[in-house]
């Protein structure tokens, strides 16, 4: 069995006091001063001849300095089913576009695309349940999946979350489990092509669907597609120099059902579609060995509403980065956040962030 | 006419088809990690076999991106050879979990893990990473001993035999010719090398003891301070001292490793940087392992001579 711990901290200020303003992830610094707002115990291994198992916790600290602790992923992966299946079951990031199922230490950045957090909240999209994916015989790589997990918990933040009432602003309805359109279902399918001997191009197409709290029969749908370029020379060292593009864009149509607000339970809330839509790019260059250079464009924005929502405005982030690698086990990065949230202002926010990894040799997909 | 011709082609390629997809069906599938593994493979697989290297000749094996195309190759596999020893085992992983291969399985016959039977060489007696990334189960450099490379060739003819039967007599066959040619070329490269038994080189990583020990040389330093840590210039400092000190006028260099930072230890030593590499296909005209340790073994010997 492999165990592996890693340890994110970060340092930096903001002009900005209130931070979750801006940055709405869970692992994303917390304070002005110093956040330990990562730090994970991973423990994998072979469970018998037809199980792999993974077990992810993660420890952090909050911006009042309290201990937290989120039983993140858990899940078996069969590894032997035949005509090219595979199942995963348990609790699980579900794999809709690239940066969802990745754990905050395989980012390139500091913080999660705004996108994201709209879409999936401070914690990304993680649910229990099951994900069936087949590997097609073609002869290039295609692989399509289905994830059929629960709606609910604050980890499905576009559903049934308690937390999602940032998204209409309303007092959430409880909602029973009634038929399977009442979980989350989340089809992708992605592609692959080795452009030349040294550039790579991985191309998806993911969606989730599933009901809402806003109203007792209202749903969402989500839409995302995915891309990553990679180029790295023939003769690279250590895996230097490379080049790559990584984008997502997301489209979501949130059906919110009338319902009271949850500012004011005199206020009754107008039934309508809550269109939203956000994309990043980035691009990283690894220079020279163990030295990578980033930069990465956010955009988000939601259309109209008869009600105000700060969560959903106009958004336009830019953030340059530079991370050095000591060695494969430890990193720092520098980042500069340029913040552009329409009327509500201009931020600007420098972070430094430092991790260590102990135990078992990461590896990473691609 | 025309219908009597066609009915005749039809009925050839109905018999032939099946006869030639199954002879083409019957060739084992092996995939190496690495193209000295795949070397060895085609010389004791022959024309049964159909082999791929995931990792191109001038790559790094430890550092090889983990291409959604590599799981396509890893599902059809037959038989996967690996170096082992930790060798693959930032990117090999993740492939294998999403290969869903149970041919090539841990434990399968299938699944070749060539450091298993190998006398490992610099195994660390206790774990501890402010070494460098020092890999547990030892170096995992060991294809440049003629010695470790005849106990894996008859490793996989054993595997190649235990998934296809039918074909044990041609690997065994395959396995003779081969430990024959390797007799021969390794009493050649000990000859060409004897005249400098004791010699004192350099290299940039830790990935020429296994020669060194073979052949009885003496590799003085690393450019790298420590296993995957970047030369620092204080280390390089120390490094040109003990060149001058032990007069080791011979620096070796992968193509993934960093030919400058050599080139400007070899201006300051009077020493020469040579361009080797310990994988089949990344220098002119080495296509195989025997034309790579003849390159390998010929240019060392070059340069060692020089220096006389």
């Amino acid at each position: 069995m492999n165990v592996g711990f890693v340890a994110l901290a970060d340092a930096g200020w903001s002009t900005t006091p209130n931070l979750a303003a801006i940055l709405q992830g869970d692992h994303d610094p917390k304070v002005r001063g110093f956040t330990i707002p990562n730090t994970e115990l991973t423990l994998d291994g072979a469970v018998d001849p037809y199980f792999k198992g993974v077990i992810d916790i993660v420890f952090k600290l909050d911006e009042k300095g309290e201990t937290g602790v989120e039983f993140e992923e858990a899940y078996v992966l069969t590894t032997s089913l035949p005509a090219n299946l595979q199942l995963k079951a348990g609790q699980f990031y579900v794999e809709f576009g690239r940066q969802n199922p990745q754990h905050p230490h395989s980012w390139a950045f500091v913080d999660q695309p705004v996108v994201l957090s709209r879409m999936f909240g401070p914690d990304g999209l993680r649910s229990q349940g099951l994900r069936l994916s087949w590997l097609v015989p073609t002869p290039w790589y295609t692989e399509t999946m289905v994830s059929v997990v629960n709606s609910t918990n604050g980890t499905a933040f576009s559903f049934r979350s308690d937390a999602s009432s940032e998204i209409h602003t309303g007092v959430p309805v409880d909602r029973e489990v009634l038929e399977l359109s009442d979980m989350l279902i989340a089809p992708r399918i992605a592609t692959s092509f080795d452009v030349t001997g040294n550039q790579t191009l991985l191309l998806g197409a993911s969606a989730a669907f599933g009901p809402n709290n806003s109203g007792p029969s209202a749903r969402t749908r989500i839409v995302g597609i995915d891309g990553y370029w990679k180029w790295k020379s023939a003769t690279a060292q250590q895996g230097f120099p490379f080049v790559s593009l990584q984008g997502e864009a997301l489209v979501r149509r949130y059906e919110a059902a009338q319902r009271t607000a949850a500012a004011d339970s005199f206020v009754t809330l107008a039934a309508e579609m809550l269109d939203d839509q956000g994309s990043y790019a980035q691009l990283l260059w690894g220079i020279k060995p163990r030295i990578v250079a980033g930069l990465r464009a956010d955009l988000a924005n939601g259309d109209a509403t008869t009600f105000s929502s700060d969560f959903r405005g106009d958004r336009l982030r830019v953030s340059p980065n530079l991370t050095w690698y000591p060695s494969e086990f430890s990193k720092v990065r520098f980042q500069y956040n340029y913040d552009d949230r329409g009327a509500l202002g201009k931020d600007h926010s420098l972070w430094v962030q430092f991790e260590f990894l102990l135990g078992a040799h990461a590896s990473h997909k691609f | 006419m025309t219908n009597r011709f066609a009915v005749r082609a039809a009925t050839i390629a109905l018999v032939a088809l099946p006869v030639l997809g199954a002879s083409i069906a019957a060739k084992l599938r092996v995939v190496a990690t690495t193209p000295d593994l795949a070397s060895l493979a085609r010389e004791i697989g022959g024309d049964a076999v159909d082999v791929l290297a995931l990792a191109k000749p001038t790559e790094d094996p430890h550092f090889v991106d983990a291409k959604p195309s590599h799981i396509v190759t890893l599902n059809r596999a037959d038989v996967l050879i690996e170096g082992g020893a930790e060798l693959e085992l930032g990117w090999l992983p993740p492939l294998l979990e999403s290969s869903r291969n149970s041919k090539i399985a841990a434990g399968a016959p299938g699944r070749i893990v060539a450091s298993l039977g190998v006398h490992m060489l610099e195994t660390p007696a206790t774990f501890d990473r402010s070494k460098g990334d020092v890999h547990s189960l030892g170096n995992p450099h060991f294809m440049i001993d003629p010695v470790n490379v005849k106990i894996i060739a008859a490793d996989i003819a054993g595997h190649f035999a235990q998934v296809q039967p039918a074909s044990a007599a041609l690997f065994r066959a395959n396995l003779e010719k081969f430990n024959t040619k390797l007799d021969v070329k390794f009493a050649e490269w000990q000859k060409q090398l004897a005249p400098f038994r004791g010699a004192r080189i350099v290299t940039y990583h830790k990935d020429f003891v296994y020669l060194a020990e073979r052949f009885q040389l003496e590799v003085v330093e690393t450019l790298e301070p420590k296993p995957g840590i970047a030369p620092s210039p204080s280390h390089l400092a120390r490094v040109i001292e003990a060149m001058k000190a032990k007069s080791a006028r011979v620096i070796l260099v992968q193509p993934y490793q960093n030919r400058k930072t050599a080139e400007t230890v070899a201006r300051q030593t009077g020493a020469v940087v040579v361009d080797i590499s310990q994988q089949p296909g990344a220098r002119p005209d080495t296509k195989t392992y025997f034309d790579m340790m003849d390159y390998m073994v010929t240019s060392l010997a070059a340069a060692l001579g020089t220096l006389k």
